[in-house]
């Protein structure tokens, strides 16, 4: 099981690294969020591995709630991109100044 | 064998599919990336025989989150005209075929290195994995934060609403 729990970690690092590359890089919000939910799986991906490692329920209680928070963050997220999106006319992040002044 | 190499066919096609999503023009490309990467993962959660997550993830990862994903795109209905790749049978095929001989190369420099992933699918997490054990642990140890995720998602949907609703900043 040692390996393949490396593997697993391996792997879920990856994708957080792909997550986390997209978030800094893209600049359209939308995408943003879509690498945000890539992050979110990654760490899904290392609670259930490790969960299953150690035949312990928790880890898999916690994804699930992970989920159910995910959900709440795309509601939010995107009904906040909505909002922008009215005011400015645009979902680039470097042609919105809403802090600036 | 097979699981060994069923493991790295849905892990290399899950690392493709998010260098798809965030490589991707198009929101709509990165959108349907997103998906085949959300169902890889649910099929890595199969492999570590935690069925119940991985029902979960498709459910409300790939059938809720994106579909609200994609109906924003739409509803924002940007200017410029989404750079939509045609998806044709030979750009499908050929991308599954790439997978495959990358999970085969994959599977043999693990064989020959000798760290192949030996259990796919341990013994212990059987029991564990199952929706019975879950339930029970959900509805008895942590039927308090359960209670609460409700509060969560009651008081997302209204924020939600409101923000989306605001008048224009």
């Amino acid at each position: 099981m040692e390996m393949s729990l490396n593997w697993y970690l391996t792997l879920s690092s990856v994708l957080f690294i792909t997550g986390t590359l997209g978030f800094l890089f893209r600049r359209n919000i939308i995408v943003m969020l879509m690498s945000v939910e890539l992050m979110l799986n990654a760490v899904n991906l290392t609670l259930v591995a490790l969960s299953q490692a150690t035949a312990d329920t928790a880890g898999q209680i916690l994804v699930f709630f992970v989920i159910a928070v995910a959900a709440a963050e795309a509601a939010v997220g995107l009904a906040i991109v909505i909002a922008i999106f009215r005011g400015n006319q645009t979902i680039d992040i470097s042609k919105i100044k809403l802090f600036r002044y | 064998m097979a699981g060994q190499i069923l493991f790295f066919a849905l892990a290399v096609t899950a690392i493709a599919a998010g260098i798809g999503t965030v490589w991707s023009r198009s929101p709509v490309n990165s959108a349907l990336w997103l998906i085949l990467n959300l169902f890889c993962i649910a099929g890595l959660y199969l492999t570590l025989n935690a069925q119940f997550i991985a029902v979960i993830q498709v459910l409300v990862y790939a059938g809720a989150i994106m579909v609200l994903f994609l109906f924003v795109i739409m509803l924002l209905n940007l200017s410029e005209k989404p750079s939509f790749t045609r998806m044709t049978f030979a750009r499908i095929f050929g991308f599954f075929l790439v997978m495959g001989v990358l999970a085969l190369l994959t599977y043999a420099v693990a064989a020959g290195l000798d760290v192949l992933p030996e259990n796919v699918v341990p013994e212990a997490a059987a029991v564990s994995g199952s929706p019975s054990a879950l339930a029970r642990a959900l509805f008895t140890q942590y039927a308090l934060p359960f209670e609460l995720i409700g509060v969560l998602l009651l008081a997302a949907t209204i924020g939600a609403v409101v923000i989306a609703k605001r008048k224009p900043v």
